[in-house]
């Protein structure tokens, strides 16, 4: 079991007369045994750094920094190094809407099989951890309830028994119930000592589920600490807004919108919206380096 | 009043069967119940987008006769999804998108959703997608609908976006005293924003 180092992670995209500053200068460790959460808004960068991890950028992508797991730098790792030694087999993925990334054509059955006889795994296993009966393996993609989805990708990402899973909005369009089964399923991968990448704009999934949550704003993560402490106590104006926002809290929106990730500021990305921002702000903030780290000059 | 009575409908088979609902003027009626249930073809069809089997749609004390395209109350009624990525049309920049039902209020629609000049330039593959899901909401409040039907209109947004969003629909009904009908599978987003909830 190893741990993933994400060191100073940046990802730029080229465009036609601008840059796209998706992810800036991230760093993350994950450890064997915990579940961290990366929340924010869409758009501001989470898939980009899972897609990072995996190599599933676009060519217009520059990145620069470095993530290890392991002995692997999986940024600079080549293509084939990815596909052979790393995806199924190091890092499992389980995507968004996982529904619409089977194969149409093929029953879950199909697609499992051969996914265990190319990762060397075992696809009756993985199918009972996952909790599909064998009957719901013989079904076609579009048989399947979103629910039944959600275990047949779990059950892909699992068979080739990898330390690491990143999870990409799992939850979204899964009802309560739907989405706590698949939570317990998360926390009991994690007690087996397996590490859980969670991305999600579900602060009450992540706060159910994460050991630690980190919050991701305009590509930079500007706050990360022990889930509960984030969420109940947070440091930064963004996080405790974002928190506020939840429906069972004050249910007020954080003022303002995100910057174009074309065009962010020198200083604090948040400072236009931040009812707290002074002159110190234009100086960039600085990630700390404790438990409950935060990146701002004047934390809440 | 726009109410559904003895609504039965599907697809092949049946998917609600005997179900009534009624939305007034001016409240929030929130609709629950599991994937499955039949939550989004109910709304389908009390936004005309769908003829039921059996039932009847009422809009202002007006029976509804035809659905689809025949549908003459169409306008009446705006409809917010889940997915804002399948509800524009790709090609579109969201001004044009805003624009599409045929107003010429785009810039006060914008200001009202918080949609900068900026991005009202861009295409949906530039935007996120709480941003796409605002201009959606321009566009279903660009013929000043007397119903709104939102249809799992937050899944795919974070906490702030969703409060936002809920904050300009509540400021549309006080203005124009539209009624809302909010499905959702969060009971908390629904304990918050609906007058009342009926599970399906």
């Amino acid at each position: 079991m190893v741990n993933l180092e994400i060191d100073r992670v940046s990802v730029r995209f080229a465009l036609k007369g601008a840059t796209v500053q998706a992810v800036n200068d991230v760093s993350l460790r994950i450890r064997p045994g915990e579940c961290v959460a990366l929340v924010g808004e869409s758009g501001c960068g989470k898939t980009v750094l899972a897609s990072a991890l995996l190599g599933f950028l676009p060519g217009n992508a520059e990145t620069s920094g470095s993530a290890r797991l392991g002995d692997v730098d999986l940024l600079a790792a080549t293509d084939h190094e990815l596909a052979t030694k790393v995806r199924g087999r190091q890092i499992g993925l389980i995507p968004q809407s996982p529904a619409s990334h089977l194969t149409p054509v093929r029953t879950a059955r199909s697609q499992l099989e051969e996914a265990a006889r190319i990762l060397g795994g075992d696809a009756d296993q993985a199918a009972e951890r996952a909790g599909l009966l064998p009957e719901h393996l013989d079904r076609y993609p579009h048989e399947l309830s979103g629910g039944m989805a959600q275990r047949v990708a779990n059950a892909l990402a699992l068979v080739g028994n990898p330390p690491l899973l990143i999870a990409d909005e799992p939850t979204t369009g899964l009802d309560r119930d739907l989405v706590d089964g698949l939570l317990q399923e998360f926390r009991r991968l994690v007690d087996e000592g397996h590490a859980v990448l969670l991305i999600t704009h579900d602060l009450a999934a992540a706060h159910q589920v994460a050991d630690r949550i980190a919050v991701m704003y305009a590509g930079r993560i500007v706050e990360v600490g022990p889930a509960h402490e984030v969420l109940d106590h947070a440091r930064h104006p963004y996080a405790r807004g974002l928190a506020n926002a939840l429906p069972e809290r004050d249910f007020v929106p954080v003022p303002g919108q995100p910057p174009l990730l074309t065009d962010l500021p020198a200083g604090c990305a948040f400072a236009p919206r931040c009812e707290q921002a002074t002159a110190i702000c234009e100086d960039r903030p600085v990630l700390t380096d404790d438990p409950h780290a935060v990146a701002c000059h004047l934390p809440c | 009043m726009l109410s559904g009575t003895g609504i039965t409908a599907g697809y092949r088979g049946p998917v609600i069967t005997d179900v009534s609902l009624t939305v007034h003027p001016g409240r929030t009626v929130g609709l629950a119940g599991p994937s499955g249930s039949g939550k989004s073809t109910l709304a389908r069809v009390l936004a005309l987008l769908h003829k039921p089997f059996a039932g009847t749609v009422e809009i202002d004390g007006e029976t509804v006769t035809g659905f689809r395209f025949r549908a003459r109350q169409r306008t009446k009624i705006g409809v917010l999804f889940q997915q804002p990525r399948l509800s524009v049309d790709p090609r579109f920049t969201l001004r044009q998108a805003i624009a599409e039902p045929g107003g010429d209020r785009v810039d006060e629609l914008a200001e009202l959703v918080m949609l900068t000049d900026d991005l009202l330039g861009r295409r949906p593959h530039e935007v996120s997608d709480g941003q796409l899901q605002r201009a959606c909401l321009a566009r279903a409040l660009a013929l000043n609908p007397r119903y709104l039907i939102c249809d799992e209109m937050t899944t795919m947004l974070d906490a702030s976006t969703t409060a936002a969003l809920v904050g300009v629909i509540r400021d549309y009904q006080t203005r124009s005293g539209a009624g809302v009908l909010a499905i959702s599978h969060d009971a908390t987003l629904l304990g918050r924003w609906a007058d009342e909830t009926v599970r399906l």
